[in-house]
């Protein structure tokens, strides 16, 4: 059967307009980056990426955004459940209250999670007299972070189990499957993919938070610098090509977390049609 | 107990998992999300009412609202019909290079804002490798508002991307194959039958797109030439109260940016339950 | 691509594994660390780092040798604001060295430095100085030699926003004194002079870099301005043939503070070692490495060394003609202020 925009001219029409503007648009910032990073050679690129203090921000960027991702998962898949699976007074603003921090500008949000947690801040006041200490350390970075990253998953699944509906799984309910069973054989297989989205761009925001980070990390190297702080001084150092690896870095993290999810879907798609 | 059964009722008795879902979602909502935002209002308490108003007013700031919204609303156009392409384009059909584009999408998220403006400004400055084509036709995009709604589409294009897909993906078959048996060209069934299926996460990832470039200032500084009255964005006054040391211009300024998103957030979720339910029958 | 992929993998994974590594052990260990070797935290500027790396091993060689200790030194570098923002938000440094006044004295008003931190050290705690000067393209086409010929028709400027960033503070108070001098205070000429001065700009970044590349990168203006040692080091970098150091006659003098923060010091028992750290700014070897980033410094032996490198120039103070710091931040820069007026339209 033929569906919707299947003829060849259209096909290639559209094919063709979202690569080009793709190529445009996405793929030569991409080159731009990749071009300054070895304008100098491999040599000086791998002396930038192996030097001790890139490698602990790699390091670090990578262990918040390991840190960051499974409570965002909990959280996104949480709200979203709710939102979508139950009505309730206060539903569309709590739905709304997940979007602050896109409707906070970055370093605005490092800036109010410094005055409440700083020296000076109501609770950071309490931290100081008990030596415990949130911001300018990784503790702060990761908080940051979660703030930033939070909708994510959840903003992925509410479209999507909204235009769903909930009668695939009232009907197992009411066969007699229990709520954790509902959620793991109807609702999970269902939202994979979506889930699987949510987590990427989580896992990409977070690798690439600059402007909240940088309020509180206090960019100490070799203890709160992650890869973007580290890129920014390198870039305000003159080392362009310093820079641009970290960004290369970056970019190539992205890459490969989306190589990862296509190796899943593959996978996936595959062992459906063995089945 | 009887005022949670009254909740559950509205459109679900059977479905288990209110309790621990609401809490879940209201205590992470409330630490994470809520509680700094009081810091914000902290600071406003420091100003009074007509303080508040001369800050927000001042005749560079209210230049900065236009040139951000202005820019704003063209990215975000730009956005719904570019990732509305893309988001077609990588779930119904299958070319080579399909993974790689579908990878791409997520760029500018993985990177941070100020390399994605560095590397904007680079190609489309006058010597840049697009700038050095367009500028002899008479485009200049590097310095000008242009530049603004140029950084504010690629840093937002996967909200628009990544929300349309997964209903795209999730569509059946069935939906376009009925609309095809009954006739319609592809233009018509589209407009009829897909359109009405992408609504909601079309305006939800442009609303998205909208909201956070009012917000961005990495990508944007660099790319902006910074004019006063000309090309000065809002986050860049917020940033310089906070060379100032003022907390509280901050946050004034940030409050408005941050009510205006809010607001628009909360009108297209409101609009998106409506559009849903009507679609599912009175169904939520 | 060649290479077999076990060795690939393998490589991959020895590479993460010592990054994350690297990461972890910094986020646990790092008290213990502490308790066997003393860590002073230096909280810099953002075009420092470097300066710093050159100097922290030497000191840290001299302190072993006169103390017998080991020391460790860490950088964190920012814009200099933003420094003393997260120092007063629970930053633990113990000295700073900055390039803003404005901002160790927002830290002296917060208690967290001494109130007479300038007396605490030589030459108003500044162990270096700078002035600002120009950078211009290649046979200096539009002939620029002083600020007076920056306000000509076909004039276009770079320098960093003086609402974000300190080094366009200077640049403009360096015009504004220029002026002063020129019109002999006549404040309706100095106000034309300057609303003049800054339509010439072509770009306001927000940081020194960020109008570096414009004026390098993009190719955008025909002078740069920023301080001297910064010219001099883009020059250096980006090719001494294609562009050409100008220090106007008269320029402001730039100072470069230092403070050692005491409450932060005193917590970290690191009282001695900061006070040190600071005076050996002013030791002989450290002000001929400074000299060698292009700093101006007061040792007379190093001064005569670097004699050729540094053109003479008037230098005029701030408070020569502002009066204070303070004065020159509320008359000028704050919102409302004749900076906001004379970009008013």
């Amino acid at each position: 059967m033929r569906r919707i925009g299947d003829a060849p001219i259209v096909r290639r029409l559209l094919i063709g307009a979202a690569l080009l503007l793709s190529a445009l648009f996405l793929l030569l910032p991409l080159v731009a980056i990749f071009a300054q990073a070895f304008s100098q050679g491999v040599a000086v690129f791998w002396a930038n990426v192996s030097n001790t203090f890139t490698l602990h921000a790699i390091g670090l960027t990578l262990v918040i955004a390991l840190m960051t991702i499974p409570i965002c998962l909990v959280f996104g898949v949480a709200l979203a459940w709710l939102v979508t699976r139950f009505s309730f007074p206060g539903r569309r603003i709590l739905q709304t209250l997940i979007d602050i921090p896109f409707a906070v500008s970055p370093v605005v949000a490092g800036l109010i999670y410094l005055l409440l947690y700083g020296r000076n801040g109501w609770i950071g006041s309490w931290l100081d007299t008990h030596d415990i200490q949130l911001m300018f350390a990784w503790p702060g970075i990761l908080m940051v972070t979660i703030f930033v990253t939070c909708p994510f998953v959840a903003r992925e699944l509410i479209p999507l189990m909204q235009a769903q509906g909930s009668r695939e799984e009232e009907a197992a309910v009411t066969l007699g499957a229990s709520g954790w069973t509902t959620f793991w054989r109807v609702t999970l297989p269902n939202i994979r993919w979506a889930l699987l989205y949510g987590i990427i761009l989580t896992n990409a925001r977070a690798v690439g938070e600059f402007g909240a980070v940088s309020v509180v990390s206090g960019a100490i190297r070799g203890q709160t610098n992650t890869l973007p702080l580290h890129l920014e001084q390198l870039y305000q150092d003159y080392n362009a090509v310093g820079a641009f690896a970290s960004a290369a870095l970056l970019a190539l993290i992205a890459l490969l977390t989306l190589a990862a999810k296509a190796g899943l879907e593959w996978r996936a798609s595959r062992r459906e049609a063995f089945s | 107990m009887s005022q949670l059964a009254f909740w559950r009722s509205g459109s679900t008795r059977v479905l288990p998992g209110f309790g621990l879902s609401m809490g879940i979602s209201v205590l992470f909502i409330s630490l994470v999300l809520l509680l700094p935002i009081t810091g914000l209002f902290g600071q406003l308490a420091n100003l009074s009412l007509a303080e508040y108003f001369a800050i927000i007013t001042e005749g560079r700031v209210v230049a900065s609202y236009m040139v951000t919204i202005g820019a704003a609303a063209v990215a975000a156009l730009v956005n719904a019909v570019f990732g509305l392409l893309l988001a077609w384009v990588l779930v119904r059909y299958e070319f080579p290079g399909k993974r790689l584009l579908d990878a791409l999408m997520d760029l500018p998220f993985a990177l941070p804002t100020a390399v994605a403006g560095i590397t904007l400004a680079t190609l489309y400055a006058g010597n840049g490798w697009v700038g050095n084509i367009i500028e002899p036709m008479g485009f200049q995009v590097a310095y000008t508002w242009v530049g603004i709604a140029l950084a504010m589409a690629f840093t937002s294009i996967p909200f628009v991307v990544r929300t349309v897909q997964p209903v795209l993906e999730d569509l059946p078959a069935e939906v376009d194959e009925a609309a095809m048996s009954l006739g319609a060209t592809d233009g018509v069934a589209f407009r009829r039958v897909i359109m009405p299926h992408l609504w909601p996460a079309l305006v939800t990832g442009t609303g998205l797109a909208f909201v956070r470039s009012l917000g961005e200032f990495g990508a944007i500084i660099f790319i902006a030439g910074n004019m006063p009255y000309e090309t000065e964005i809002t986050a860049l006054m917020i940033f310089v109260k906070l060379q100032e040391y003022d907390y509280a211009g901050a946050s004034a300024i940030a409050s408005v940016v941050l009510f205006v998103s809010l607001a628009l957030l909360l009108a297209i979720n409101i609009w998106q339950g409506r559009f849903v339910r009507r679609l599912h029958g009175g169904k939520g | 691509m060649t290479l077999p992929s076990s060795f690939r993998t393998g490589l991959r994974r020895s590479l993460l594994a010592a990054a994350v590594g690297t990461a972890v052990s910094g986020m646990t260990f790092s008290s213990a660390a502490v308790a066997q070797e003393r860590e002073l935290l230096n909280s810099s500027y953002d075009i420092a780092r470097e300066l710093f790396a050159a100097i922290n091993p030497e000191f840290q060689a001299w302190w072993e040798e006169e103390h017998g200790e080991e020391i460790a030194i860490s950088q964190s570098h920012g814009g200099s604001s933003a420094q003393a923002r997260a120092i007063m938000q629970g930053l633990r440094a113990d000295v700073v060295t900055f390039n803003q006044v404005t901002d160790v004295q927002v830290l002296a008003d917060a208690g967290l430095v001494a109130e007479d931190w300038q007396d605490a050290f030589e030459n108003n705690a500044s162990p270096y100085y700078s002035t600002t000067a120009f950078l211009v393209r290649k046979g200096n086409p539009k002939g620029i030699e002083s600020w007076d010929d920056l306000v000509k028709e076909d004039v276009q400027m770079v320098f960093p926003n003086p609402k974000t960033s300190g080094n366009g503070r200077y640049t403009y108070l360096a015009a504004w004194g220029f002026a002063e001098n020129e019109f002999d205070g006549d404040e309706e000429q100095i106000q034309d002079f300057m609303r003049t001065f800054l339509r010439n700009v072509a770009v306001f970044d927000t940081g020194g870099r960020g109008a570096t590349t414009s004026f390098i990168e993009r190719g955008i203006g025909d002078v740069l301005i920023s301080f001297e040692s910064e010219v001099n080091n883009i020059r250096s970098e980006y090719g001494s043939d294609d562009y050409e150091v100008v220090v106007p006659p008269v320029s402001i003098l730039a100072e470069f503070p230092v403070a050692v923060v005491g409450e932060n010091a005193e917590r970290n028992g690191n009282s001695d070692l900061a006070q040190s750290y600071l005076e050996y700014l002013y030791s002989e070897d450290a002000q001929r490495q400074l000299a060698g980033f292009n700093y101006r410094v007061h040792n007379e032996t190093v001064v005569a060394e670097f004699a050729d490198q540094f053109p003479d120039t008037e230098l005029f103070e701030v408070e020569d003609v502002f009066g204070s710091w303070e004065e020159a931040m509320e008359n000028h820069f704050e919102g409302g202020a004749l900076l906001d007026q004379l970009q008013r339209r």
